[in-house]
C-alpha cells in the first residue's frame, strides 16, 4: 500500500477474480456459496471500520444485518404473494392477515430505501445516545451485545410477524426475476461482488481522508481529540452508522442468495462470529477484514460439513489464539516484512485512562 | 394485591439469579477490566457439577449441599487456568479479553455438548426444598427462596471478605488505584489471580443454584451471560453493592413488564430502559471517584 498503484491494482485484481474467474471456474452451487461469503465480507468491511479503525467493539452487527435481511425477506414474501395477498407462512398460523407494519414493504422503493436508511438510522440514534455520554469500551460492547440478544428474542417471540425461530424462507422471485433461474443467480452474485467493491472503495475513501485520521485519533487518544476541539461522539457515530449501513446491505443481499433468514443468523453468537474473520485478516487494514471474513465463512461451511463439532472447536481456538497472540491479524505478519518499524497501534499509554 | 406480591417476589427471585451470576463478573470486571465471556460457561460447569455429584451420591438431599463447595472449586480452577494461560498477557488491552474468553466459552460449550449431550438433563431438587412456604396466604416455592437466600449469603460473604480481610483490603486498593497499590507493596498480580479465583468460584455456585430452576443444557451459560453483564453495567464497576441494586431492579422491572406484555417485549423494553438510564448515569449506579477523564 506504499506505492500509488497498489490499491487500484488490488481493486482490479479483485474485480477480475470476482466477475470473470469465479463465474467461469465455479459451479452454480459453489458460486452461490461464494456469494454468501461475500455478504459476510461486506459486513466485515464495516466492522473493520468501526472496530479496527474506530476502536468500537461492536457485538451487534447481526442486528443491522438482520434488519436488512428481514426487510428484504418481508418484501420478497409479499411480492411472492402477489398484490394484496398474504404470505404463505402467515396463512398457516393465523387468519389475521398481513400486519400493518408489513404493508409499506409491498413497495419496492420503500423496501430499498428502508434497507439503505433504517440500519444506519438506528445506529445513529444508538451511537449518539451512547457516545455523547462517553459510554465506550467494554460498556459499549456489552450494550451492543444486549441489543443483539434483544433483537433475536423479539424475532423469536413473534411467529406471526417474523416467522419466529424458523425465520422467513421459500422465496420464489426477486424484483420480478425468478430466483430459480441460473442466469438470475449469476446476476445476483455479480451484484454482491459489485457491492463489496463499492463498499471497499467507500471504506478506503474514509480511511485516507481527514475523517479517517480523526477516527484513528479517537481510537487511540479520545480525550486529546476532544481537547483539540473535535467532538469524538460525532466521529465515532459516523463510523458506527457506516458499519451498520454496510451490514444492512449485506443482509439484504444474503436473503435472495441463501434463500432463508432466521434468528440464528442475527443473534449474539453469529454477531460475534462476524468478528473473527475481521480479526484474522487484520482489523485495521482495508482488505484484511473482507478477505478474513471470506476465509472464515469458507472454512466454516467446509469444516462443519465434515466435522459438525470440529468447527466450533476451531472457531473457539481461532478466537483465543488470534486475539491473544496475533492481534494485528495475518496482515501484521506480511506488514512487518515490508515495514519493520511499523508503529504499534495504541502503544502509547493514554494518560489517566483508568 | 395478590398480583403485586407475586410479581415483586418473581422479580426478586429473578434478580437473585442475576445477582449470583453477576457477582463474580462485577468483581473481575471491576478490578481488572477483564470481560469474561466464559463466565457463563463456568456457571454451566457448576450446574453439571451438581448433576454429576447427584449421580455419584444418588441422594438429592445431600448432593445439593455437597456440590456447592465442589462447584466453587471447579469454577475457580477453570478461572485460574484461564487467567494464567491467556488473560495474564492481555491486561493492557481489556477489550480484547472479551473475544478471547468468547473463544474459551465456545470450546467449553462444545466440550459439554460432546460429553453430556445436547439435550438438557434434570437435577431433581432435594425433598427438603419441595413444595411452597405459606406466608400470610401467599405461597412461595422453597427452591426460589433457597436461591434468594443463597444469593444474599454469597453477597454478604463477599462484602465481608472485601471489607474485613487483608485480601479484601488488597483488592479494594487495587481497584481504586493500581499503580499506588503496587507502590505500597501489594502484589497486584497475585491479587488479580485471587480475584479471578473467587469470581469464577461464585460462577460455579450460581450454576448449582440454577439446577433448581429447571433442566440444564450446554447453552445454559449463554442464557445468563448477557443479562449478567447488563447488571454489571448498570451497577457500576468497582463496588459490588451496585450489582445488588442493579440485579434486583432489573429482575423486578423484567417481571413487571413481562406481566403486562410478553417476555420478549419485556427484554427489549428493559434494554431501552438501560440505555435511557445510562444517559443519566453513564458510569452506572455507583462509581469509584477518580480524577481520570473518563
Amino acid at each position: 500500500m506504499r506505492r500509488r498503484w497498489a490499491v487500484p491494482a488490488a481493486f482490479a485484481v479483485a474485480a477480475v477474480l470476482l466477475f470473470v474467474v469465479a463465474p467461469l471456474a465455479l459451479s452454480p452451487f459453489r458460486l452461490d456459496q461464494l456469494g454468501r461469503y461475500l455478504c459476510f465480507a461486506i459486513v466485515g468491511v464495516g466492522i473493520g471500520l468501526a472496530w479496527g479503525r474506530g476502536g468500537m467493539l461492536t457485538l451487534g452487527q447481526g442486528v443491522f444485518f438482520g434488519m436488512g435481511a428481514y426487510l428484504m425477506a418481508m418484501h420478497l414474501k409479499l411480492a411472492d404473494a402477489g398484490p394484496g395477498g398474504t404470505p404463505d407462512f402467515m396463512t398457516l398460523i393465523s387468519s389475521d392477515g398481513v400486519p400493518w407494519w408489513w404493508e409499506p414493504f409491498r413497495s419496492e422503493v420503500v423496501t430499498l430505501l428502508a434497507i439503505l436508511l433504517l440500519p444506519a438510522a438506528v445506529a445513529t440514534v444508538l451511537g449518539l445516545a451512547t457516545f455523547r455520554r462517553k459510554v465506550r469500551g467494554a460498556y459499549f460492547a456489552i450494550l451492543s451485545q444486549a441489543l443483539a440478544a434483544a433483537f433475536a428474542i423479539l424475532l423469536i417471540g413473534n411467529p406471526t410477524g417474523t416467522g419466529g425461530s424458523t425465520g422467513l424462507s421459500g422465496f420464489r422471485g426477486f424484483f420480478g426475476f425468478a430466483l430459480s433461474d441460473p442466469a438470475n443467480r449469476l446476476v445476483l452474485f455479480c451484484t454482491a461482488a459489485g457491492v463489496l467493491l463499492l463498499v471497499l472503495a467507500l471504506a478506503r475513501q474514509l480511511m485516507v481522508s481527514r475523517y479517517g485520521e480523526l477516527l484513528v485519533a479517537c481510537r487511540d487518544a479520545e480525550e486529546r481529540v476532544r481537547f483539540l476541539g473535535y467532538d469524538p461522539a460525532n466521529v465515532k457515530t459516523v463510523a458506527f452508522a457506516t458499519a451498520a449501513f454496510m451490514a444492512g446491505i449485506a443482509g439484504a443481499l444474503f436473503v435472495p442468495i441463501v434463500g432463508i433468514v432466521s434468528p440464528n443468523d442475527v443473534g449474539v453468537v453469529p454477531s460475534i462470529g462476524m468478528l473473527i474473520g475481521v480479526a484474522i485478516g487484520g482489523r485495521t487494514t482495508l482488505f484484511g477484514p473482507a478477505l478474513g471474513a471470506i476465509a472464515v465463512a469458507w472454512a466454516g461451511s467446509t469444516l462443519s460439513e465434515q466435522f459438525p463439532s470440529g468447527w466450533t472447536y476451531a472457531q473457539g481456538l481461532l478466537f483465543m489464539l488470534v486475539i491473544a497472540f496475533l492481534p494485528g491479524g495475518l496482515a501484521s505478519l506480511a506488514w512487518r516484512r515490508v515495514r519493520p518499524a511499523a508503529p504499534r497501534a495504541s502503544a502509547e499509554p493514554v494518560p489517566a485512562a483508568r | 394485591m395478590d398480583v403485586v406480591v407475586t410479581q415483586v417476589f418473581n422479580g426478586l427471585s429473578g434478580g437473585s439469579i442475576l445477582l449470583l451470576a453477576a457477582l463474580g463478573l462485577a468483581l473481575t470486571f471491576g478490578q481488572m477490566g477483564v470481560i469474561n465471556m466464559a463466565h457463563g460457561e463456568f456457571i454451566m460447569a457448576g450446574a453439571y457439577t451438581a448433576y454429576v455429584t447427584q449421580n455419584v451420591l444418588g441422594s438429592a438431599g445431600l448432593s445439593l449441599v455437597v456440590s456447592l463447595p465442589i462447584a466453587f472449586a471447579i469454577g475457580s480452577a477453570l478461572g485460574v487456568v484461564l487467567e494464567a494461560a491467556l488473560l495474564r498477557r492481555m491486561y493492557h488491552r481489556p477489550l480484547d479479553t472479551l473475544l478471547v474468553t468468547w473463544g474459551v466459552s465456545l470450546v467449553l460449550q462444545q466440550l459439554a455438548r460432546d460429553v453430556f449431550g445436547t439435550a438438557g438433563v434434570d437435577v431433581p431438587a432435594p425433598e427438603w426444598l419441595g413444595g411452597p412456604v405459606e406466608v400470610l396466604g401467599f405461597s412461595f416455592p422453597r427452591t426460589r427462596l433457597f436461591i434468594l437466600l443463597l444469593a444474599i449469603a454469597a453477597f454478604l460473604a463477599l462484602a465481608a471478605a472485601l471489607r474485613y480481610t487483608a485480601l479484601g483490603r488488597r483488592i479494594r486498593a487495587t481497584v481504586q488505584n493500581r499503580p499506588l497499590a503496587e507502590t505500597s507493596g501489594i502484589s497486584t498480580r497475585a491479587t488479580d489471580r485471587l480475584t479471578f479465583f473467587i469470581g469464577s468460584g461464585l460462577a460455579g455456585v450460581a450454576g448449582v443454584a440454577l439446577t433448581l430452576m429447571g433442566s440444564i443444557s450446554p447453552n445454559l451459560g449463554t442464557a445468563y451471560i448477557v443479562d449478567a453483564f447488563l447488571v454489571v453495567v448498570v451497577g457500576g464497576i468497582g463496588q459490588i453493592r451496585g450489582a445488588v441494586i442493579a440485579a434486583f431492579l432489573l429482575g423486578v422491572a423484567q417481571s413487571w413488564i413481562e406481566y403486562s406484555t410478553t417476555a420478549s417485549i419485556a427484554k427489549v423494553l428493559v434494554f431501552a430502559l438501560i440505555v435511557a438510564f445510562l444517559q443519566v448515569r453513564p458510569q452506572g449506579i455507583f462509581t469509584v471517584r477518580t480524577r481520570s477523564l473518563a
